[in-house]
């Protein structure tokens, strides 16, 4: 399976299976949809010279080289590939039920009140309460003992708003730190904070502690104070900026991100993104699109669709300029890994949710993600008897991307691994379905961050340090 | 080749037969958490 599309002046392949990308000329792109539309060869080079007739660079000869490469690629396995994993996706329902990250509640409470809040303003439909140190250490040891022989454990403190319960984030640390060496584990803490509640001590600790921050701003002041407003009804902006710019400052170069959600309201989001580079000085950048009930004012419609598309190029174009201009921006959904990214099998497990991700309610209770907390239908079990619902997990385990008939004939879903189950539970009743606004906006996404790789490989003026030459094309330690 | 320019990708295919260590970020756990995509998460396998 290939996928063709053209952007920005670029035409551009994707080969689904081999994860070649290629950058091709007008010919090469017209000669390999025919090919892929199967077109008898005997016919392909006369409908090309027919339909380059008024080109006198098109030569018979020309055309024969083109159809030449493509055969190369095709014999190199880089077009064309046969899918050779959809027999390996079945080994799935034997999967190891090693579990590596958890999302850990420890607040089901909250500062602010924003409306478009998925987490029910921190409750998640569900009584408000604090993780106690005892529950959050029965969690990291929960963790310890399911991990096998994973080394590296994530732990995001999530909410809620976390910093609600700062104390006992710094003891889990603190604990977590105390045992990880002598199990062979490598704890990576992440925070995901509204900012109210910064403190210096609070930035010295993340800055210290935590692998990354997620940073919650939506961008223009009337954009993130439309809906990020605290309990009296007044926007956040003026409150939290400071602080977020304070902590990226003290940072010293550690990950982050400054995460937005856009709505039906500013579909124009990234003049909220450039608001947040250009205004407020930060570089690394994240925009979510709403989740939210159908119907809701807030909520994206169809007629958005095209516009975000726009706005999602327009991105790619700008980050483009930008990294010309040597002040380069990150977004999180352009980040592609061409060279050493994920392995097949994470292309068709996923995120791991149910399986090696679950979230921890301040109570103990685990499920398969954040988005699931509060419908008890999806209750997994506690951290004290471990995974109960072993049925549900086993649901969970077989959710691959072959196992969704919705994802059958799309281009990207090796870049997806066939989406979120919440998002498809919610959009269709069933983890198995497709919600398929988000997969628009996903392939559009996917799309401009190949672009983006396309030009970073093409345009001389995108001074990228060239790989060294015994790096990749003969090493294969990755395999 | 005159027409075609190809990146340099992991070879999938063969990651098949070496990959899947598992040590690599749950990808909803960086900085999205409410929509999942894989693509961005490095190869913890050096």
């Amino acid at each position: 399976m290939i996928h063709q599309y053209k952007m920005n002046g670029y035409n551009i392949v994707v080969d689904v299976y081999s994860g070649s990308v290629h950058a091709v000329d007008e010919l090469a792109y017209d000669a390999i949809a025919l090919v892929d539309a199967g077109t008898p060869r005997a016919d392909i080079a006369p409908r090309l010279l027919e339909k380059y007739k008024g080109r006198p660079e098109v030569t018979a000869a020309d055309v024969a080289d083109c159809l030449a490469d493509i055969d190369e690629l095709t014999a190199a396995g880089k077009l064309f590939a046969p899918d050779v994993y959809k027999d390996y996706a079945f080994d799935f329902k034997n999967r190891s039920n090693v579990v590596k990250a958890l999302c850990l509640h420890v607040a089901h409470t909250c500062n602010l009140n924003c409306e478009y809040c998925f987490a029910a303003q921190g409750k998640f439909h569900g009584e408000a309460g604090l993780m106690s140190f005892e529950t959050g250490k029965r969690a990291l040891d929960f963790l310890i003992e399911n991990s096998g022989s994973r080394r590296n454990l994530e732990v995001d403190f999530f909410g809620g708003e976390p910093l609600m319960n700062f104390e006992v984030c710094k003891q889990l640390v603190a604990y977590a730190r105390s045992v990880e060496k002598q199990h062979g584990k490598n704890f990576r803490f992440t925070l995901t904070t509204n900012g109210i509640g910064i403190t210096d001590e609070v930035i010295e600790w993340a800055n210290r502690e935590c692998h990354n921050v997620v940073l919650s701003l939506d961008g223009r002041k009337e954009v993130n104070d439309r809906f990020r407003k605290d309990l009296a009804g007044n926007g956040s902006y003026d409150r939290i900026v400071p602080k977020f710019q304070k902590l990226v400052a003290a940072r010293g170069g550690k990950g982050y991100y400054m995460r937005g959600t856009f709505t039906h309201y500013n579909v124009d989001f990234t003049n909220d993104l450039f608001h947040m580079a250009d205004v407020l000085g930060f570089r690394e950048l994240s925009m979510e699109p709403v989740v939210t009930a159908p119907g809701s004012p807030e909520a994206l419609t169809e007629d958005d669709l095209p516009k975000l598309f726009d706005q999602y190029e327009l991105l790619a174009k700008d980050m483009l300029r930008r990294e010309k201009a040597g002040q380069p921006i990150t977004f999180y959904h352009y980040i592609l890994d061409l060279a050493h990214g994920p392995c097949v099998y994470k292309r068709i497990a996923g995120c791991g949710s149910g399986t090696e991700y679950m979230a921890v309610t301040p109570w103990g209770d685990l499920y398969p993600c954040h988005q699931f907390v509060g419908d008890a239908a999806y209750k997994l079990g506690d951290i004290w008897h471990g995974v109960t619902n072993t049925a549900l997990r086993d649901e969970f385990k077989l959710c691959n991307v072959y196992a969704r008939p919705g994802c059958k004939d799309c281009w990207a879903r090796l870049y997806c691994a066939g989406g979120c189950a919440a998002n498809a539970l919610h959009a269709t009743g069933d983890i198995h379905g497709v919600y398929e606004y988000g997969c628009q906006v996903f392939r559009k996404r996917i799309e401009c961050a190949l672009m983006l790789k396309v030009a970073e490989s093409l345009d001389p003026a995108l001074a990228r340090p060239a790989a060294p030459a015994d790096s990749c094309a003969d090493c294969g330690s990755c395999e | 080749m005159k027409h075609i320019q190809t990146l340099e990708t992991r070879d999938m295919a063969k990651s098949l037969q070496n990959g899947g260590c598992g040590e690599c970020q749950t990808s909803c756990q960086s900085a999205c958490k409410t929509s999942c995509g894989i693509a961005n998460q490095p190869c913890e396998k050096k």
